[in-house]
């Protein structure tokens, strides 16, 4: 009987995704053994909402339930970080224009400096980095991920890049 | 262009995502300023390095193992049923659907009388239902309109006998919109409005429950989905045209921000 029950078709589409829903989790919780736990959480979720999934982009709509019980868990169970409001125009950087030696600096970054100014990011500057640079979302996608405006979303970016541009050409940075 | 400007954009340049018209301010701009020039490079110097260094992390190998078997535990009903290897003939199938649904119709008929509960709750979520649609119709969706939970809160002062809990989850996707006065089950309540995307989501609240009761969600009535719970004392009805999963996810976020 050529029959599929749901839970084959969820495994054929949605579980593909397993490795990019595990890298957004791992880097929201910042820990395995968390987002491990909240990758099962998120697939069970979706497992769950599968039946409201109405077609469009399937890794989007994956990500939008990874990254909400991600938050869900964070607030549960690292309360004093999900409390920390984050005031985004206090945080925003001062731009100053870059050196010359900054772009060496950064051809230099090795893996360990770059997933550390990673991890400093504040949660809503990571996701969008995350989103755009490791999984190729367009701003549309990510708006509707985080939902957030397209123009949230741009500026969120140019943001996070300064920080990490600080970050990794910082003086701390070279000498760890 | 100036610096400053160019430098506000040249993010999303990077990225290919703004419009033309902008894009070619940047082009021409670029051309002309070797700082800004250099800011550019430096992103893509940055981009280069975050994309460069296999920053992504694998699933471990057991994790796909340990989310297909809560997977077949969280389907274990529908598995067997599809996959079992004998049916009965059609005509047994007519007959025993024929059954189960005397057997439910003597139920019913024996034990709704007896839950005047049902019929209560029945009647709330039809006015839950109307008072959502109406609150679309025209613009009296809200009395006050702010985004800011300590605007919203105080506006009910003095205009209802209780003061309603009021929580923003815009960090979750459903930013609070404003509230409204509302009227259900004989009394005035406050309704608060959230946002999902383009779509509203009106919670009515009102005091008097007892105890928590655990979120339940409510049949479909023409392509709207109403979520209620009790919690803190209040009564709280969620009704909204999103999707069933993320009303249930914004029930729960609600949920675990008011106090038990």
């Amino acid at each position: 009987m050529p029959d599929t029950t749901r839970q084959e078709r969820f495994e054929q589409t949605v579980l593909p995704h397993l490795d990019a829903a595990y890298n957004l989790a791992r880097w929201l919780t910042r820990n395995e053994q968390d987002a491990q736990d909240v990758t099962q959480e998120a697939f069970l979720r979706a497992f769950r909402f599968f039946d409201g999934y109405q077609g469009g982009n399937m890794r989007a709509w994956l990500f939008t339930i990874v990254r909400n019980t991600c938050y869900t868990w964070l607030h549960h169970n690292r309360p004093a970080e999900a409390a920390e409001e984050f005031n985004e125009e206090i945080h925003s950087p001062q731009d100053s224009g870059p050196a010359d030696p900054e772009l060496q600096l950064l051809a230099q970054a090795d893996r360990e400096s770059l997933r550390r100014a990673l991890e400093e990011l504040p949660d809503v500057y990571r996701e969008a980095i995350i989103l755009r640079e490791l999984e190729g979302l367009s701003y549309k996608e990510i708006a509707d991920v985080a939902s957030i405006s397209i123009g949230t979303v741009m500026s969120r970016l140019a943001r996070a890049r300064t920080r990490l541009r600080e970050a990794l050409c910082a003086p701390q940075a070279k000498e760890s | 262009m100036s610096c400053k400007l160019t430098q506000s954009y040249v993010s999303g340049y990077l990225d290919g995502e703004l419009d033309l018209v902008h894009k070619i301010e940047i082009d021409q701009h670029l051309e002309s300023c070797p700082d800004c020039a250099r800011e550019l490079e430096s992103l893509r110097s940055l981009r280069a390095a975050l994309r460069g260094n296999q920053l992504a992390y694998a699933a471990p190998a057991a994790l796909r193992g340990r989310i297909e078997s809560a997977l077949a535990s969280a389907a274990p009903a529908e598995t067997r049923e599809r996959k079992s290897a004998w049916r009965l003939p059609p005509m047994w199938q007519w007959a025993g659907a024929f059954a189960v649904l005397t057997i439910f119709a003597v139920a019913a008929w024996r034990i709704v009388p007896a839950l005047t509960g049902a019929s209560a709750e029945q009647r709330i979520a039809a006015e839950v239902f109307t008072s959502h649609v109406r609150s679309l119709e025209g613009d009296h969706l809200s009395d006050v309109v702010s985004t800011d939970q300590h605007t919203v809160k105080p506006w009910f002062n003095g205009k209802l006998d209780f003061s309603p809990p009021v929580e923003d989850l815009a960090g979750d996707g459903f930013p609070l919109a404003g509230g409204r006065l509302d009227y259900l089950e004989g009394r005035e309540v406050a309704a608060l409005i959230y946002k999902r995307r383009l779509h509203v989501i009106n919670v009515f609240v009102w005091p008097g429950a007892s105890g928590t009761v655990s979120a339940r969600v409510l049949a479909p009535r023409q392509g709207y989905n109403t979520i209620e719970w009790s919690r803190g004392g209040f009564h709280f009805w969620a009704v909204s045209d999103v999707n069933p999963a993320d009303l249930a996810e914004f029930a729960r976020l609600l949920q675990a921000r008011i106090a038990p």
